[in-house]
């Protein structure tokens, strides 16, 4: 296979704060390593791109909740940068591409507007299928 | 081993998480002219493999990493 043509996509359901984190840091890495990047955004992910929803936003995976205040303590405390500031780089200086599901748009009554300025279009699920196929997918 | 090497410009990323100081080694790469040699101080362990590994994908020159006192000295020059 042709290495500029190597492909690597996150769907991103969740919306909590650790889950966030893990999958834009696998696309920033993955975006480093030079691969054609998707972050494909649909339901409690989405709802997390809403404008101004990173700064506010505290959830955290129920099955570590008690990890959830200490969790949020440390990394306020060793400066780890929000993750919103880290997914703007990675789109900087690598290709990396984030999408929003059309359907859960409907469903949540979600406009392009309404969605923070790095969501760069709206897809559906077959075309999001279609651009990812023969590349690596996570679903986290 | 390093010691003749001249840096061009140097980034402390000490204190900054995986994958900040990556990120940082690349910017400064793109910034520099062709030539140049940059280096990137990390203190996360993953830098190690990953700064490398990330100089021999974008097909730049590792000139080599240096332990300084708790943290890695990392030197690519730029040949592209």
């Amino acid at each position: 296979m042709d290495e500029h043509s190597e492909k690597f996509s996150i769907v991103l359901f969740s919306g909590t704060v650790d889950k966030i984190m893990a999958a834009v840091t696998m696309a920033t890495g993955a975006a480093a390593m030079e691969k054609d990047t998707t972050i494909f955004l649909t339901f409690w992910g989405l709802v997390g791109f809403r404008k101004g929803d990173w700064q506010k936003n505290r959830r955290f995976s129920k099955d570590f909740e008690d990890y959830a205040e200490p969790a949020f303590e440390m990394m306020q405390a060793r400066k780890v940068p929000p993750w919103m500031e880290t997914l703007k780089s990675a789109i900087e200086l690598g290709n990396l591409k984030v999408k929003a599901c059309g359907m859960t748009m409907d469903l949540f009554n979600i406009r392009l507007e309404d969605l923070e300025p790095v969501v760069s279009e709206v897809t559906g699920v077959a075309s999001f299928i279609e651009e990812a196929e023969g590349g690596q997918i996570l679903f986290v | 081993m390093m010691q003749n090497i001249t840096i061009t410009k140097e980034s402390d990323a000490r204190g900054s998480f995986c994958p900040g100081p990556l990120m940082e080694l690349i910017r400064q790469v793109r910034l520099a002219q062709v030539g140049d040699v940059i280096a990137v101080i990390s203190s996360d362990d993953g830098s190690k493999k990953d700064i490398p590994a990330w100089i021999a994908k974008a097909k730049q020159e590792f000139l080599g990493m240096e332990e300084i006192g708790g943290a890695t000295r990392f030197i690519c020059r730029k040949i592209k």
